[in-house]
This record gives structure tokens, C-alpha cells and sequence, in this order.
């Protein structure tokens, strides 16, 4: 039987990116940053996963505003990293899973979570940056990734509560599979920031720490947390923590948390990471 | 859960929201189609014919000929969408942001830098006022 091994919440700042394929990591913008994984990577390798679920939006790269899916999944073997407008990430190609795939989405609509199915689709920086920052430079991912996409581009985003609920379905889908398969579920975005009008620039660490520490504290309280929230304090484009409601929601009331990064600023950009693991799980 | 109508008092952000979704369609399609090498050629080869192609309002075909990134934004541009006219442009992100901000790049990378806005005196419109003032004061 597959199950849950543990969650991971990464945000995908696209300077990252650069950063890594440009060979900039060791230049003194970087280095504390990069740094800072050198401890997620060895995670990472020591729970050993088979799959990982990534939860992520897409920046207008394979959607534009004319099909605005609030969740979609992607179903196929493999997923090209998209040119956003720079080339390509050097990066290797997304591997996915068809078969965890198809059973995922028709568990997730069976259990009334209504997945738009994507067969084609390339996948921008928002899923790419974070399997460099938990896996490093590799010629191959060392897990096929499943990519969930979430609209977090246009008002309104789902709720905390609803992408929470999410996590939770997912998880049943999960048990429900009947090989056994160690998954990890990634939530990515954030954490505050804010990318456009007079209000650009924004950082609030005071309230990122705090949304860090209620993930093991209270996190479904703080999947409870309003929208308008998000936005004031943490930025407009800090909604994308939303998404960290689907990771936390996949795993178990009780989480051990493993390790955490918070480091200012990249880019734009306040960079988060948190790593979760189930209690009792090995 | 807030309607888009109540998120007016935080200053300096614009929702991407109904109103500017269906106000900046054309305008963000416009700007999608720089994703596209021959598109940005063509754009940058003649912008006044090129941008006859999109329906846009006079407001936001002159924010585009202007590159006048707060005024796309105003008109229902999407910041992921307006930054890819942006790239195609030669401007940074972090020249867009200042410009945005009503800065420039060296201030606005400073303040990166040094931990980014804050955000005591920007959470709403009344609360920068009273923040304003008081540094007025001081």
C-alpha cells in the first residue's frame, strides 16, 4: 500500500532558478541561500521517496486567461520545462507517473473534488525551482513527480479550508493505492511578497514565522485563515500559501517537524521551506 | 470569505480580481503573445500595427507604448502576464518593480536588501496615512 511519508512546503522564486542554471549559487547574493538546502537535500535523500506530489501554480506559462482551472492534474509520463520567455530551465525533464496519476484523479472526483484532467501541459519555474532546491543539480530527477496545478493567479484563489480538504482526500487516494510507494507531497509559493503596484517590495517575517510554526501548532486553524489576510499582511502574490494547505492537509494530525529555512530577501521574495515528517511513520 | 469589493483599503495592490480579469483579457493576451520569439519581433519591429491586433482600450494601449507598468496594472493588467512584455522590453524586473513603486532600481534594491517594505504603516490606506504623518511630524 502507498503512503505518506512526508511534506515538504518550498517557495519557487523564479531568481532562484537563475540563480542555479546561470552558475551564480556561490556569488555572495546567493550563498547564505543556497546554503541553507545543502540540510533539505540530505533530507530529502534520507526519506527516500518513490513519487512526489507537487502542489504548484503556473505563472501564464501553459495556462493564459483563457481556461482558468482551480485544480488540474497533470496525467501523463512526462512534462517538458517550459520556455518563459529565457529558454528552458536546464533542467531535467519531468518524469510523471500515468497510472498514480489516473488513480489519483479519479479518487479525488469520486471523493467530490472535481480535478481538471490535463494530459499536455509544460511546467514553469513555480514546479521546477523546488525539485532544485530539495534534489540539487542531477542529470535525472530521482522520483517521478506528479504535478497538481492551483489558480492562485486570479481572485478568487481556493480557500485555505478547501486546499486543506484537498490534503486530505488526497491522502485517502494515497492509501487507497494498492502498491507500496513512499510519497512525498510538496505545497510551494510564497512566502510574503508582493510583485506589482506602489505596495511592491513587501516582507513580513514576523508573519511568515508565525504561519511556519502554526503548520505543526495549529494547522487547522491557520487553514482557516481568510484570504484578506493573506494579502494585507503577507503581500498579494503571499496567497500562493495556500497552496502549503494541500501539503499540510495530506499528512497526519501529528507531524515531527524535521527542518526549516527562512532567509530574505530573493529577489522580490521572502524563501521559505519546511519539512514535515508523519509521526511514527517510517 | 471577502468579495474582491472589500480588499479597496489595502493601499498600493490591485487585485487581480472579476472587475480587472475581464477589464485586462485583451490587454494580458497582448502580452501572453510575447512568449513567442516571431511575436516579439514583430512587436518591437512596429508596436502601433502590432498591437491593432488586440482590442485594447486607448488607456492601456498608451500604459504599453509608454511602458507604463503601474498603469497596465491599473487597467486590468496581471503582473506575471505585463512582466512578459516587460522581458521582451529589456527591462529587469527589479527596474519594473522601482518604476511601480515610484523609485528607482538603486532604492528599490536597497530596500530589498534590507529586509524589504515593511509592513507597519501599510496595511491599509488609513493606517500609511497616520504613518505618514507621524514621520511628518517627527
Amino acid at each position: 500500500m502507498a503512503k505518506i511519508i512526508a511534506g515538504v512546503g518550498c517557495s519557487h522564486v523564479p531568481a532562484i532558478g537563475a540563480a542555479i542554471d546561470l552558475g551564480k549559487t556561490q556569488d555572495d547574493y546567493w550563498k547564505s541561500l543556497f546554503d541553507k538546502f545543502k540540510r533539505s537535500q540530505e533530507i530529502l535523500a534520507e526519506l527516500k521517496p518513490d513519487i512526489v506530489i507537487e502542489v504548484y501554480n503556473d505563472h501564464g506559462t501553459a495556462f493564459s486567461l483563457q481556461y482558468i482551472p482551480t485544480f488540474a492534474m497533470g496525467v501523463q509520463d512526462e512534462f517538458q520545462p517550459a520556455d518563459e520567455g529565457w529558454g528552458p530551465r536546464r533542467v531535467p525533464v519531468v518524469k510523471g507517473n500515468s497510472e498514480f496519476a489516473w488513480h489519483l484523479v479519479e479518487s479525488l472526483i469520486l471523493s467530490e473534488f472535481d480535478m481538471t484532467i490535463i494530459n499536455e501541459m509544460e511546467v514553469d519555474h513555480g514546479l521546477t525551482v523546488p525539485l532544485s532546491l530539495m534534489f540539487g543539480q542531477v542529470d535525472a530527477w530521482p522520483c517521478p513527480v506528479i504535478p497538481l496545478c492551483v489558480n492562485v493567479v486570479t481572485y478568487p484563489a481556493p480557500t485555505g479550508h478547501r486546499c486543506f480538504a484537498l490534503g486530505r482526500a488526497i491522502r485517502k487516494a494515497v492509501e487507497e493505492y494498492p502498491k507500496d510507494m513512499r510519497v512525498v507531497v510538496f505545497g510551494t509559493g510564497g512566502m510574503s511578497h508582493q510583485i506589482h503596484g506602489e505596495r511592491c517590495g513587501l516582507i513580513n517575517s514576523a508573519w511568515d514565522k508565525q504561519f511556519l510554526d502554526r503548520l505543526t501548532s495549529d494547522p487547522i486553524g491557520l487553514s482557516g485563515v481568510p484570504h484578506k489576510q493573506y494579502v494585507t499582511e503577507a503581500g498579494a502574490e503571499g496567497i500562493e500559501l495556500v497552496m502549503w494547505h494541500v501539503m499540510r492537509g495530506a499528512l497526519n494530525d501529528d507531524v515531527d517537524e524535521l527542518y526549516r529555512v527562512y532567509h530574505v530577501p530573493a529577489s522580490n521574495t521572502a524563501v521559505g521551506n519546511i519539512i514535515l515528517k508523519n509521526r511514527g511513520v517510517n | 470569505m471577502s468579495k474582491s469589493e472589500e480588499y479597496a483599503d489595502i493601499p498600493g495592490t490591485y487585485l487581480f480580481d472579476k472587475r480587472a480579469c475581464a477589464k485586462g483579457y485583451h490587454l494580458n493576451n497582448f502580452c501572453m503573445s510575447m512568449m513567442k520569439e516571431e511575436n516579439r519581433k514583430a512587436f518591437l519591429a512596429d508596436e502601433p500595427t502590432y498591437l491593432d491586433k488586440y482590442k485594447l482600450t486607448p488607456e492601456q494601449r498608451k500604459a504599453v507604448l509608454d511602458r507604463d507598468w503601474l498603469r497596465m496594472i491599473q487597467e486590468g493588467g496581471n503582473i506575471y502576464y505585463v512582466s512578459k512584455l516587460g522581458a521582451t522590453s529589456g527591462y529587469t524586473f527589479e527596474k519594473m518593480a522601482a518604476s511601480m513603486a515610484g523609485t528607482t532600481p538603486e532604492k528599490y534594491r536597497a530596500m530589498m536588501l534590507g529586509g524589504g517594505r515593511s509592513i507597519e504603516g501599510n496595511r491599509s490606506k488609513a493606517e500609511q496615512a497616520a504613518e505618514s504623518a507621524k514621520k511628518g511630524n517627527s
